[in-house]
């Protein structure tokens, strides 16, 4: 994934610095409230959403344990529409086709679509070093670029801003990247659309070049499909003389018909919507239509590993909707950055490590940064069972090693040997017991709990004693 | 009927008034109750963090000591969430056979408290009496694991006295989360603190729920900031009468 996340603190550490930043914790709670609102309710309109939910989880599930076979065709589909198919296995690979893909044009310049596949490797940072300038043309991401930030939401990029601080962030650096801001520009929602429409309009017609990612492949016919609210993407996607679109593997569905589903789940998981404003689809090239140029770059960058994984596996069914980011209370926390990826989040949580590995002090943190209260799983709409796998990663994570969890193990350990053998527990119970006057309050060691939660105070006798006195 | 008492470790050791709570309470309606004293504790802190091998003796000691009783009732949605469903999946991950025979013989035997009382003994109203406004904090493995629904409100409704007020925000995860309270304190109490200003928002006397794991977590911050209204069982608030009333 991208070095841009080299070197992240662990999750806790991260995380326990934005919850002291009170801006930050206000800005989330509520942009997340609102929108899980909204969703709540949008799901609720369709009888059938169990069924729909069942039936895309069904479809990724099917299409994922045959992908060799779906891959294929769809690389005969595109090729045979006019397109070119390209096989990146890492995001170095991947970085370096887009770039010699845009060499090859002479152009300096692209405009994108916003992806997370081309997020995930670091695209616009490999195409910078080869002297490339990527323009993102979503309303949010280009909040962040222009802010020099990092996404911190899979939708919502900027989720982490406020209006006035977006204000603050065109006035003083849209000139350096092209048409400058309006002069008196306020925080009014229409204005700040307006001063970005204006800026990106110039960037749109001057583009020979597009980059997108995609929302879906059809294999069947090679057709590739983008859901957005803006247009933005539409407009990339239709006025450059060539198209570079990068894609996961796992965003594969064999037929148009599987379609269906997502375009009905998607929407409403991720914006509430009942549809989104605009579908494109394209299918390789067309005379006297759109781009005369199509590559498609198919990503692979740990995914087959992680389709290596039988529990694992699932979270390569997500549809990126972002609905478990916005129900989660520890990422309404946290904030998207704690999470160390382009993935934040619970889906970042056990998609990240998976495709990275779990070598980084931030993965090795990832699949603990949940409570497992299970919002996340009630809410996919392809019923991917987040909790099931953080736990399963946290069985990796613990038989890594590592001080912490040597530690960490041997005391496992000594307690599940204590709590198999009855007699030594209630040995234990009844010395604290009649030790609790000498409680310490706060516990050496037990800050973690003791910083802002008292102990609760030992009983005068365990519940077995009560028993054996009252029962037998 | 044979009905087993599943205490679970943290009302053992930290609240045994919940344990004898359940006691009395399905005594009063006519249970016998067995308590084997060869229990111990679910797995859940270590199959949760992430220790499965750990799990396992204890799964097996589980299904030892229930063995013969034809209802195992715990008070705490969490531990029967632990064997309903991550028993299975230990069986399957596992390579002992003896653990699928638990699982298999466990799992339609384990009930929540609630549902032992709303769905095997048939009662929503179990003759409690209890003069105080309660706020009900419905915990998620309860919530979504189990599915508790309505049960634990409906139980809670019918108790004489009660005055039952909405918590804002009643669905949101506490933030205690077994070790997460620990290996990410600062979050895992940003989420308690915040359920306590939603506690303390209603003027209720008592914030009630079903886990005392999350209970422990929410009580310990509300001790901490002195606030107007403490943590306890539901089962406390059952079996509290007119004769016997809860201290
Ligand atoms: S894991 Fe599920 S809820 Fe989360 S982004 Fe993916 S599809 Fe949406």
């Amino acid at each position: 994934m991208s070095g841009t996340y080299l070197g992240m603190p662990s999750f806790p550490e991260a995380a326990g610095k934005a919850v002291r930043d009170e801006t930050l914790r206000g800005n989330l709670r509520h942009a997340t409230h609102t929108i899980r609102d909204k969703r709540a309710k949008a799901v609720s309109e369709l009888v059938d959403w169990p069924g729909l939910r069942e039936a895309g989880k069904q479809i990724k599930d099917r299409t994922l344990r045959h992908l060799d076979d779906y891959l294929v065709q769809l690389e005969k589909s595109v090729t045979a529409a006019g397109g070119t198919v390209h096989w990146a296995a890492d995001a170095d690979e991947a970085n370096r086709i887009v770039a010699e893909l845009v060499k090859a044009t002479g152009e300096r310049e692209v405009v994108k679509v916003k992806s997370m596949a081309t997020q995930e490797i670091g695209l616009n940072e490999a195409l910078e070093a080869e002297g490339i300038t990527a323009y993102e043309t979503d309303l949010a991401e280009l909040i962040v670029q222009l802010g020099e930030d990092r996404p911190s939401h899979i939708l919502v990029p900027a989720i982490h801003r406020n209006r006035g601080e977006i204000r603050e962030i065109f006035a003083r650096t849209m000139s350096e990247w092209g048409r400058p801001a309006p002069e008196g520009l306020t925080d009014a929602p229409a204005e700040l659309a307006e001063a970005a429409r204006l800026h990106l309009r110039e960037k749109f017609l001057r583009a020979k070049v597009g980059i997108s990612g995609a929302n879906f492949m059809v294999a069947e016919t090679g057709t590739l499909v983008v859901v957005e609210s803006e247009g933005n993407g539409r407009m990339c996607l239709t006025l450059p003389e060539t198209l570079i679109s990068v894609v996961g593997i796992e965003k594969t569905v064999p037929t148009w018909q599987d379609l269906e589903v997502f375009l009905q789940t998607l929407p409403r998981s991720s914006t509430a919507e009942r549809m989104n404003p605009y579908t494109s689809t394209w299918t390789g090239t067309t005379e006297a239509d759109g781009p005369k140029n199509f590559h498609l770059v198919l990503l692979d960058n740990g995914r087959t590993a992680t389709l290596a994984d039988e529990v694992g596996r699932q979270a390569l069914r997500c549809i990126r909707c972002s609905a478990c980011l916005n129900v989660c209370p520890v990422y309404e926390r946290a904030g998207g950055h704690a999470y160390g990826s382009v993935y934040p989040g619970p889906i970042g949580a056990i998609l990240s490590p998976q495709l990275r590995g779990m070598e980084s002090e931030i993965d090795a943190s990832l699949p603990y940064a949940s409570s497992l209260c299970g919002a996340c799983y009630d809410v996919c709409p392809v019923a991917i069972d987040i909790p099931e796998v953080l736990v399963h990663l946290r069985e990796r994570a613990a038989g890594r090693g590592g001080r912490g969890h040597r530690l960490e193990k041997a005391a496992m350990k000594a307690a599940g040997w204590v709590l198999n053998h009855p007699a030594v527990l209630a040995a234990g119970e009844k010395v604290a017991s009649k030790t609790r006057g000498l409680h310490p309050k706060r516990l050496p060691g037990a800050s973690a709990w003791t910083d802002s939660r008292d102990l609760p105070e030992l009983p005068p006798e365990p519940f077995r004693d009560w028993w054996k006195k009252n029962r037998t | 009927m044979r009905v087993a008492l599943f205490v679970t470790c943290v009302n053992d050791a930290v609240h045994p008034s919940t344990g004898i709570a359940v006691v009395r309470l399905l005594e009063r309606l006519g249970v016998e109750v067995g308590f084997p004293a060869g229990q111990t504790c679910c797995g859940q802190p270590q199959y949760n963090t992430g220790y499965r091998r750990e799990t396992e003796p204890l799964v097996r000691r589980m299904g030892r000591v229930f063995e013969g009783y034809d209802h195992v009732v715990t008070p705490s949605g969490s531990c029967a969430a632990m064997v309903r469903d991550n028993y299975p999946r230990i069986a399957r991950k596992g390579s002992d056979p003896e653990l699928s025979r638990v699982a298999g013989s466990l799992v339609p035997r384990m009930y929540e408290l609630t549902e032992f009382l709303v769905d095997v003994l048939g009662v929503t109203d179990v003759g409690a009496c209890y003069p105080h406004t309660v706020t009900y904090h419905p915990s998620c493995h309860g919530l979504r694991m189990l599915g508790l629904g309505e049960r634990p409100r409906k139980l809670l409704e019918a108790v004489k006295g009660l005055e039952l007020r909405e918590l804002p925000g009643a669905e949101e995860c506490c933030g205690f989360g077994g070790t997460f309270a620990l290996k990410n304190a600062a979050v895992s109490a940003a989420m308690g603190e915040d359920k306590v200003r939603n506690a303390v928002s209603t003027g209720a006397e008592v914030l009630c729920g079903a886990d005392n794991s999350c209970l422990m977590h929410i009580g310990g911050i509300l001790h901490r900031q002195d606030a107007p209204l403490r943590a306890l069982h539901l089962a406390e608030i059952l079996a509290s009468t007119e004769e016997e009333p809860h201290a």
